[in-house]
């Protein structure tokens, strides 16, 4: 018999357990809603908002509102995917997003849920901040022009490597990811190229040194699928480093 | 460095060395050494066990915390508009020029920092400015002479003239609430005698909704708290009164704590809570003193502490937390993470804290108002508070009135009360324009004045800014808009972003450089922030500017460039380094017409 926990997304049936967000749900059932700040295996913070989707006429995030019976869920509609959209032209103009030049360009998490919402172009006057690069891991390099300040390294290291090497500092507009370490240097924490905090990263904010360009274009992750499919970045880190190992 | 080892050490032993408290530490830190100094970051650190990186997150996101040393004198001009139209900014430019001092840089010999902040809350007293914490109200440039002459001679504040601190109640109407003043233990005497049931009754068939503009029906909150198991329950008193133009609790914690604190320990009773919390807003740090002294008083008349009135197991307390500067911390979630020590960005919701606040306890979060008068309504009965107000809004409301009117103050009115009569009853005509609660609230055209403060019509906790026809307004929405640009926490991307579109939009406007397009963009960027925002305030923080683009068009006609389309840069100031590195500047090096 088949469970009375169910609710409406653009009018399909999606089943849910006690506990579920609607993003758990509907990522469970195969269906796709965009996000970027959420991963299904940090708790949820709700910050990137493009998850937001129309419950019962308020505008919802999926990834933080607690499923519900008989919910109808707006997951297609104009207004919902032109704010999408929006929130999409805010966080490329915010940072320093130059596609051509960035090495996860068809791997990255942006890029491909701008593509899938038909994002095309900034349309917001751009920031151009001006951000630093820190070079000094031995393993690792760190963008502050690509980084969309969606704290899942913070959480990884945090709550998996046990570390607390990430955190989210300043206020507003002026917030910035910062490193734990007596110099504030990527090199001096205690940060290595195999902590989980180092996968997560949507964009290309966190980077491995030594390799580079080692996808051709029209092999990376997201070249020939769309995101929907293919899913998340770091879900696709996992599968990708195993398959590399056994080479 | 002994020294400053010392004192940090005495610190934390003095209040139990925990991380929850990191941010009151700062604040006392801060107001030692006049900034955090890394040593002590790094003493701090080691000792409570925490990175530096997460002592410097609060450091970086209270406005009243600094990495590096302010003046000996700390000023910190009010810089809400209704400062503005009282012509703070010729004060600040008055003062940097006597003073010799560059607006937020500290004087090179550290005597003096000129700053502003946002509103302190002496709107009915203005022009304001806080001098190392405590508050010098109706500045005018007899008195910035005054205080420049006490800055250069080095007079401690202890010896400036008193006068000069003075700020007056202003109650200009009473009502229900502001009459019958006496609260000395009646309302936990008869929680005592009659139990929290009872209580719970009494406040629900009242209607007492909570006062900070939400409206949620105070019986509910308590009873759900109550209802929640749980080894401990807290009690928290949102006395963060930061919205823009209101001032009400000032007032009630100047004058009227025993009331509050009445309310907050018949609250505890019901829900069977043993610790309480006011959170007090940084700007109202000179209130402090008065209000442990009230604290004190009650304990040693039994109304706090162990065993209230003899009442075997009766055991609560309260404890002051202070603010550091920070709008969004007036947010209930916000304002427990500042409590635990943390930066204020508001939690994901649900859960509420009803059933996880403070320290993932079951919390009350109720406005000062709020406690002051359900404490009135244990004792004096529902039909009493009944005896005001509309069916959907029973009682009275505070609220907080400045701008252009002859008497500015406080207000206590039965809801119902219509835009109308407030503005005859202080004496303001002429009116262009009136902001009913604060920055985040609505915009009212004279056309509307017939609306009424209600829970049904227009919400609000108290804040009440008048625009005379000789205003311009759009000056009013600039404020607002670098306002919530500087408040927003930063956490989620519409308020982060889109805050800080809409404001350079808005100067864009002032600029005379924008266009129709322009104003469009800024009502579609509004209805993102609104609709998608994660807390109250990036969905409140866009309202300034879509009322007025709605209901006061020709604020931004009057600005709009000619042309169907302006760049968002300046060409002309853009070639400006390239003139610096040839040494031109003649009139073939611009661009006409910019």
């Amino acid at each position: 018999m088949s469970s009375d926990k169910k609710f409406k997304l653009d009018g399909k049936d999606i089943p849910f357990h006690d506990g579920d967000t609607i993003m758990d749900a509907v990522l469970r059932a195969g269906e796709y809603i965009p996000h970027l700040c959420h991963n299904p295996e940090f708790k949820p913070n709700g910050s990137c908002r493009v998850c937001v989707v129309d419950v019962d006429g308020r505008h919802m995030s999926a990834c933080t509102l607690p499923a519900a019976k008989n919910m109808e869920v707006d997951n297609s509609s104009e207004v919902i995917l032109d704010q999408r959209r929006s929130l999409l032209q805010m966080l490329f103009v915010e940072g320093n997003h130059i596609c051509p030049a960035c090495e996860k360009s068809g791997a990255c998490q942006l890029q491909a849920v701008a593509y899938y919402t038909r994002m095309l172009s900034p349309h917001f006057t751009h920031f151009f901040p001006r951000r630093s690069i820190d070079a000094s891991h031995p393993d690792i390099i760190f963008y502050f022009n690509r980084c969309i300040l969606c704290g899942l390294c913070e959480r990884a290291s945090r709550d998996v490597d046990g570390k607390n090497v990430f955190s989210i500092s300043g206020r507003g507009i002026n917030s910035k990811l910062v490193f734990n370490s007596p110099t504030g240097k990527l090199g001096d924490s205690a940060l290595s190229a195999t902590d989980k905090a180092v996968s997560v990263c949507p964009v290309g904010a966190i980077l491995p040194k030594h390799k580079g360009y080692e996808d051709p274009i029209g092999e990376r992750l997201y070249d020939t699928k769309p995101i929907s499919v293919v899913g998340d970045v770091a879900a696709n880190h996992s599968a990708n480093d195993s398959s590399r190992n056994g080479d | 460095m002994n020294d400053l080892e010392t004192t940090i050490t005495g610190l934390l032993s003095d209040t139990g060395n925990s991380s929850d408290r990191l941010l009151q530490y700062l604040c006392t830190i801060q107001e030692i050494y006049s900034h955090i100094p890394e040593e002590v970051v790094e003493l701090l650190a080691e000792k409570l066990h925490i990175p530096p990186v997460q002592i410097y997150g609060l450091v970086d996101f209270y406005s009243f915390l600094h990495r590096e040393a302010r003046g000996d004198y700390d000023i910190l001009f009010s810089d809400n508009i209704t400062d503005r139209m009282l012509g703070n900014q010729a004060l600040i430019n008055s003062l940097c020029n006597k003073l010799g001092v560059k607006r937020g840089e500290p004087r090179p010999d550290n005597r003096v920092t000129v700053d502003v902040t946002s509103c302190t809350g002496i709107c009915d007293q203005g022009p304001a400015m806080l001098v190392n914490g405590r508050v010098v109200s109706r500045l005018d440039e007899e008195r910035i002479q005054a205080i420049a002459d006490l800055v250069e001679a080095g007079t401690s504040l202890a010896n400036w003239p008193e006068s000069f601190f003075v700020v007056e109640d202003n109650i200009q109407r009473r009502d229900i609430l502001l009459s019958d003043l006496i609260f000395d233990g009646s309302a936990i005497e008869n929680l005592l005698k009659n139990g929290s049931d009872a209580i719970l009754e009494v406040l629900e068939l009242s209607g007492l909704r909570g006062r900070g503009g939400a409206g949620f029906m105070t019986a509910n909150k308590w009873r759900f708290c109550r209802d929640t198991e749980a080894d401990e329950h807290y009690v928290v008193c949102n006395a963060d009164e930061g919205e823009p133009g209101t001032f009400k609790d000032r007032v009630l914690l100047k004058s009227y704590a025993d009331n509050l604190f009445e309310g907050m320990t018949l609250c505890a009773g019901v829900i069977g809570a043993k610790k309480g919390l006011l959170y007090l807003r940084g700007e109202y740090r000179y209130l402090v003193e008065a209000l442990e002294e009230t604290l004190q008083k009650r304990r040693d008349n039994k109304l706090l502490g162990e065993n209230i009135l003899g009442h075997e197991g009766f055991d609560f307390d309260i404890e002051i937390h202070l603010g550091a500067g920070a709008y969004i911390c007036g947010e209930e979630s916000a304002l427990i993470e500042s409590l635990e020590g943390k930066r204020g960005i508001p939690r994901v919701r649900p859960p509420f804290p009803v059933t996880n606040g403070y320290l993932e306890k079951p919390t009350v979060v109720n406005n000062v108002e709020t406690f002051f008068a359900a404490a009135k309504i244990s004792v004096l009965g529902a039909d009493w508070f009944w005896s005001v107000g509309t069916e959907e809004s029973y009682g009275t409301k505070l609220l907080s009135i400045s701008g252009d009117c002859s008497r500015p103050g406080i207000y206590e009115f039965p809801f119902g009360v219509s835009i109308n009569e407030i503005l005859e009853a202080c004496g303001a005509d002429d009116v262009q324009a009136v902001q009913v609660a604060g920055a985040a609230g609505t915009t009212i055209p004279p056309q509307e004045f017939n609306r009424t403060i209600a829970f049904e019509d227009i919400a609000t906790a108290g804040s009440f800014m008048i625009f005379s026809g000789q205003r311009k307004l759009i000056d009013m929405v600039q404020n607002f808009a670098h306002f919530f640009c500087h408040e927003s926490c930063g956490l989620c991307t519409p308020c982060r972003v889109g805050g800080s579109l809409m404001k350079d939009l808005v100067e864009k406007v002032i600029a005379g450089h924008a266009t129709r397009y322009d104003l469009n963009e800024m009502r579609n960027i509004g209805l993102v922030m609104k609709q998608t925002s994660h807390c109250g305030l990036g969905a409140t923080a866009p309202n300034h500017v879509l009322d007025t683009l709605h209901k006061f068009p020709y604020i931004y006609e009057q600005q709009l460039a000619h042309a169907g389309f302006e760049p968002a840069f300046d060409l002309d100031a853009a070639l400006g380094a390239a003139r610096e590195i040839t040494g031109r500047n003649d009139a073939d090096a611009h661009i006409k017409d910019g």
